[in-house]
């Protein structure tokens, strides 16, 4: 071509085929196959049997216990996740060392790790020949198998996703306003206390809301370090996998259950995340 | 060494910015003028205590608030002097009363905002009092901020570019507000400052700082007079809105 650079050529006055079909098919059908992916199931756990049934599977033995060892773990779990993931977040949010962004790293490692990892890692650590094993047994204190683990079970996995929201909320935070409230009198815990945790709650409270979710859902690391007996450390997930054993329903009916749960906390973190 | 006002000594490097500044403020505001970078807000964060200087010394009313040579550093929330950005930093969560009150010294929290009131009440800002931050006017926004810290009863008072969020429409009567409050109060007091017009509200000395260290002080007519630096000369020829 002896064109030079500045003769652009004509614009053709219709689109091309790939502009018309080719590209706009292409979109549909790969949004098409990941909606279907993911409401094909959704729609099997619902549709495939009477809310009769449903209900009744409800009474199964198994069911009462799970959902109270849920509800008491998660509670626990949520609290020390909220009560130490705070503070933490702070610290990372506002500290500008390597050793920070070190420890912001490793708090974040259980997203990306299998929860098998996670349950051996926990038994390695807090198992009866791990770590800490010998000196919390000379204190007396078992806790593969018990309640307890359940919850360090889920504070390992849950914790990173309340961490994360909390830094990245308090990053938000103009400094100016840190430092005005100081120069106003307040020590660095009333700042804390009364400028920085209000001003960034909404986020906070959703970081919260998909942390509790992450733990009402732990299985994998769960079954591996906390075990799963009924009425012990028997949370609703690894009731859903008991149940498949034997009842069918009894597992779609907890699975329901649970779906109901999630999309409640997906719906108050949309709600509490916009501005 | 004068025992009122505020004694200002600092030394060190900041980044990669080496700061050597000296200044004094008495009961008349000093203007704070310079390039951007030149170390204006290194030396409002050293006097806050938010900063650290290497070597130096902060003493206001001849009680010393940094002295590394003795290892004095008060925090911050302990030196009682009031800071005004140039963001607007009322406290969103707050209604306007509640800001005010956030830093009114002791007391209990009804008496605190009593005490909100009648501050408010002096600005003639009590018809903001039950607002929300979100819906204050630039230039109401920055006049509660200046009531939130004279609430706080501060012992001296930094301006940090207070009216340059402001639209020019009104930053000049935010200007002769906020000038004549400062001026009344007596208090040793800072403004930093890019506009010529804000050194002829507050008057008083004008120290301009370039690359860490004061390149020329005097009054805004011995500037003008004589400028010792390209940015002097263009500082007291130049005006936003006059």
């Amino acid at each position: 071509m002896s064109a030079s650079l500045s003769d652009r050529p004509t614009p053709p006055a219709g689109r091309s085929p790939l502009d018309a079909i080719v590209w706009p098919a292409a979109v549909g059908l790969a949004s098409g196959v990941l909606v279907l992916l993911v409401a094909l199931p959704i729609a099997g756990l619902l549709l495939t049997s009477s809310p009769g049934a449903l209900l009744r599977a409800l009474g199964d033995p198994m069911v009462g216990p799970a959902l109270a060892v849920t509800a008491s773990t998660t509670t626990v779990s949520l609290a020390l996740i909220v009560a130490c993931g705070t503070p933490l977040a702070w610290l990372l949010a506002r500290s500008r060392t390597r050793a920070a962004r070190v420890v912001e790293t490793l708090v974040h490692l259980p997203v990306v790790l299998p929860p098998a990892v996670a349950g051996v890692a926990l038994l390695l650590a807090f198992g009866r020949r791990g770590l800490l094993g010998p000196p919390l047994a000379s204190l007396g204190v078992g806790l593969p198998f018990s309640r307890a683990a359940v919850v360090l079970a889920q504070a390992f996995v849950a914790a990173p996703f309340y961490v994360q929201a909390a830094i990245a909320a308090f990053r938000r935070l103009d400094p100016d306003l840190v430092l005005v409230a100081r120069t106003l009198g307040a020590s660095r815990p009333r700042v804390f206390f009364t400028v920085a945790v209000p001003i960034s709650w909404p986020a906070l409270g959703a970081g919260a809301a998909l942390s509790w979710a992450r733990a009402l859902g732990e299985f994998g690391a769960t079954l591996l370090f906390a075990g799963n007996l009924t009425g012990r450390t028997q949370t609703l997930p690894l009731a859903i996998y008991t149940a498949l054993e034997s009842d069918l329903r009894a597992a779609q009916s907890l699975s329901i259950v649970m779906v109901a749960v999630a999309f409640a906390v997906l719906v108050a973190v949309r709600a509490g995340s916009r501005p | 060494m004068s025992a009122a006002g505020l004694d200002v000594e600092i030394r060190g490097r900041f980044g990669a910015l080496a700061v050597d500044l000296a200044l004094r403020a008495a009961r008349a505001p000093v203007v704070i003028a310079g390039p951007n970078g030149a170390g204006k807000t290194t030396l409002l964060m050293a006097i806050l205590g938010a900063e650290a200087p290497e070597h130096g010394h902060v003493t206001l009313d001849g009680v010393p608030l940094l002295d590394r040579a003795r290892g004095i550093d008060v925090p911050v929330e302990r030196r009682r002097i009031g800071y005004l950005p140039q963001r607007y930093t009322l406290f969103p969560h707050l209604a306007v009363l509640d800001n005010v009150a956030y830093g009114v010294p002791a007391g209990r929290r009804a008496e605190r905002r009593q005490r909100a009131v009648e501050t408010l009440g002096a600005l003639g800002l009590a018809s903001l009092a039950a607002r929300r931050p979100a819906k204050l006017s630039g230039g109401e926004a920055q006049r509660v901020a200046l009531a939130r810290a004279l609430a706080s009863e501060p012992r001296a008072l930094l301006l940090d570019e207070p009216l340059a969020a402001l639209d020019a429409s009104v930053r000049r009567e935010v200007r002769r507000f906020i000038a004549a409050r400062v001026r009344a109060l007596a208090i040793p007091t800072l403004v930093v400052t890019h506009d010529r017009a804000d050194a002829e509200a507050f008057g008083g000395e004008v120290v301009v700082i370039e690359r860490g260290t004061v390149a020329q002080r005097g009054s805004l007519a011995a500037l003008a007079a004589s400028p010792a630096t390209e940015f002097v000369r263009l500082f007291v020829d130049r005006s936003t809105d006059g």
